[in-house]
């Protein structure tokens, strides 16, 4: 008999007593709430994304699109711009990840072997980095003498290898049996053949929870873009999404005569979910990962 | 042999050891190269940078270049009544940000423990989770309109009470409860994992134990829950306290405006607008190095207490 067969057993013989009820459907009301809380402010921007002018203005729509019109994502996914800004969202995200993979798993790898000359050292470089850095100012001036002003670079290499996530990658690393490499060792592997062939397939749930981590922080960059990036043709998406937002940018979308015909709101709406997809898109994913990947973290032995 | 000679010869073992360690990792030292000058570049020549706090920075002077002015602009940081308000701003929405925002994770958890509709209990998590992954400007977004005269629902339920409408995000006095309210909507499903899983962690016997003793819900998840998880709770505290200058930039940088500046300006927004903004480059360096140290000297002291009181510490 397995373990919870004999929790439930045991589970069945005692009666629930009323406290116990009580509390049960406390939890669920409460956890109902807390569901309409989480998702009403996202649901009713999704139903005024497809709502035309009239019932927006009125206050009238709350959770069902009224006045159904698709004008305001035809008005933002006719804007150049918009796809400028994705373009280079995707660019960034699709890139920094990957590198930031590579080179995270690169450093892991060498904190997780034995006796490396050094190891120390490159440890103590990181963590401290934890503790203390440049400042806003000082980094700038570094990232701006380096060439990557206005270039999607600096909102790559300045971030590769942080070490919240090598901590993470490191102590999966450390969790593979030695037995595997000693034998590829033993059969004449180099350190990037055991790396690639042995360490990283087994280790693949970290890879995919930091590389999920990394890419939604990508994505979501916001502040850097805004100081590094001053070229419009260039900028992210939450950047354009916060000129839309503030209505600087809506000279941009070309489709004057639409505009007319549809709600602020509505565009406002269209731009956040347009956004948002890439998110919403590998949710799943996320959610299948994050808990491994929290666990793991916190685990620091 | 005689004793130097002894010592000579270790050392020079150690030493061929250590060349023989070198060159058998020659690529290992190839694979991190590219991130240790990275992290050389980006991290510790801007360390290095700091300097410029003691110097009057000029483009032309550089970083070493530039004239050495002492504490020219920290006696200048000091005599700014802005900076003092800023950082008053800073703690205060902190404070509240730590007395709201660390226990709600944990109320959370237990209530999602308690909940015996497998389903809903799924479902709840899943939904709660989501809005961590959104970034703040459209969080911004979903809460400007959420709080819009006529057209949000606070405000429409506001005006069906029979009260004022109320214009939110320009109100001084309401800017910190939006912080605090934003940050806790953005972050407390995605907080509540750690203590679910140091949940998971805790001996179903002892529950069943209790209960055969009569113990009541409520006094098992006093007595049992709640130590299971006092661990994390002390942990995640710690941190908390820790980390508590590093205010999130972005998420005020969305909702601030200049009617609500003697309340919600933060350091990170001020810092923003001095340095890149004006250009007050070692001025705005001089702000921000204090903010550092204050904020090594506080993560240092809570993790210190963490370990006084038997804890784990943040290392």
């Amino acid at each position: 008999m397995t373990a919870s067969k004999v929790h439930k057993r045991i589970r069945h013989r005692i009666p629930k007593s009323r406290d116990e009820i009580v509390i049960e459907w406390i939890a669920t009301i409460v956890l109902g709430i807390i569901i309409v809380v989480c998702l009403y402010p996202f649901l009713n921007v999704l139903a005024k994304s497809f709502s035309s002018e009239g019932p927006i203005l009125a206050g009238e729509v709350f959770l069902i699109p009224k006045g159904f019109t698709t004008l305001a994502y035809e008005i933002v996914l006719g804007s150049p711009r918009f796809w400028n800004s994705f373009r280079s969202s995707v660019f960034i995200t699709v890139v920094g990840t990957a590198l930031n993979l590579l080179l995270t798993a690169f450093v892991a790898f060498a904190l997780s072997r034995k006796n490396l000359p050094g190891q120390k050292l490159i440890a103590f470089l990181y963590i401290f980095t934890m503790l203390f850095g440049g400042g806003l100012i000082p980094t700038y001036l570094v990232v701006v003498n380096s060439g990557l002003y206005n270039t999607l670079w600096s909102l790559i290499i300045p971030g590769l290898v942080s070490p919240f996530n090598l901590i993470l990658m490191r102590n999966y690393f450390a969790t593979i049996p030695e037995s595997l490499e000693e034998s590829a060792k033993l059969d004449g592997a180099g350190h990037f053949t055991i790396l690639f062939r042995i360490v990283l397939p087994l280790a693949l749930p970290s890879i995919a929870t930091i590389g999920l981590f990394c890419a939604v922080g990508t994505w979501n960059e916001y502040f850097n873009a805004l100081i590094y990036i001053n070229d419009r043709n260039i900028v992210p998406i939450q950047v354009y999404l916060r000129e839309i937002l503030l209505n600087a940018g809506s000279a941009d979308l070309n489709n004057m005569d639409a505009m007319l015909l549809v709600a602020q709101e509505a565009v406002r709406g269209a731009t956040v979910f347009a956004a948002t997809v890439p998110i919403l898109l590998i949710y799943p994913f996320l959610q299948k990962y994050y808990v491994q990947g929290m666990t793991t973290g916190a685990i620091k032995e | 042999m005689t004793a130097v000679q002894k010592k000579e010869n270790v050392s020079v073992k150690k030493r061929s050891r250590l060349w023989k360690g070198i060159r058998d990792n020659w690529q290992i030292y190839l694979m991190i190269l590219p991130a240790i000058v990275i992290l050389i570049w980006f991290r510790y020549v801007p360390i290095y940078g700091i300097q410029i706090a003691f110097r009057d920075f000029t483009l032309k002077g550089g970083i070493t270049g530039s004239e050495w002015v002492g504490l020219k602009h920290f006696e200048a940081l000091f005599a700014t009544p802005q900076f003092l308000q800023v950082l008053r701003n800073t703690i205060l929405i902190n404070f509240y940000r730590l007395i709201f925002g660390w226990p709600l994770p944990i109320i959370l958890a237990i209530l999602i423990n308690e909940c015996r509709f497998l389903g809903f209990k799924r479902f709840s998590q899943t939904v709660s989770y989501l809005p961590h992954f959104l970034s703040w400007v459209i969080i911004s977004a979903i809460f400007n309109s959420l709080l819009a005269l006529d057209t949000g629902i606070v405000n429409m339920i506001l005006k069906a009470l029979g009260f004022q409408q109320i214009i939110f995000l320009s109100d001084p006095k309401l800017f910190r409860s939006i912080l605090v309210i934003t940050d806790i909507w953005k972050n407390v499903g995605w907080s509540s994992i750690v203590y679910l899983s140091a949940m998971t962690a805790i001996d179903t016997n002892l529950y069943e134990a209790a209960a055969i003793d009569g113990a009541s819900k409520l006094r098992r998840i006093w007595h049992i829950t709640l130590p299971g998880i006092k661990g994390t709770m002390v942990f995640i505290l710690i941190q908390r306290v820790g980390y508590a200058l590093s205010n999130d930039v972005e998420q005020v940088l969305m909702f601030y405006n200049t009617m609500v500046y003697e309340t919600g300006d933060v350091l990170g927004t001020y810092l923003y607008r001095m340095g890149i903004g004006q250009m007050k480059y070692s001025f705005t360096t001089a702000a921000g190095l204090f903010t550092s140290v204050i904020g090594i000297i506080l993560l240092l002291s809570a993790n210190a207490v963490a370990h006084r009181l038997g804890e784990r510490g943040l290392w």
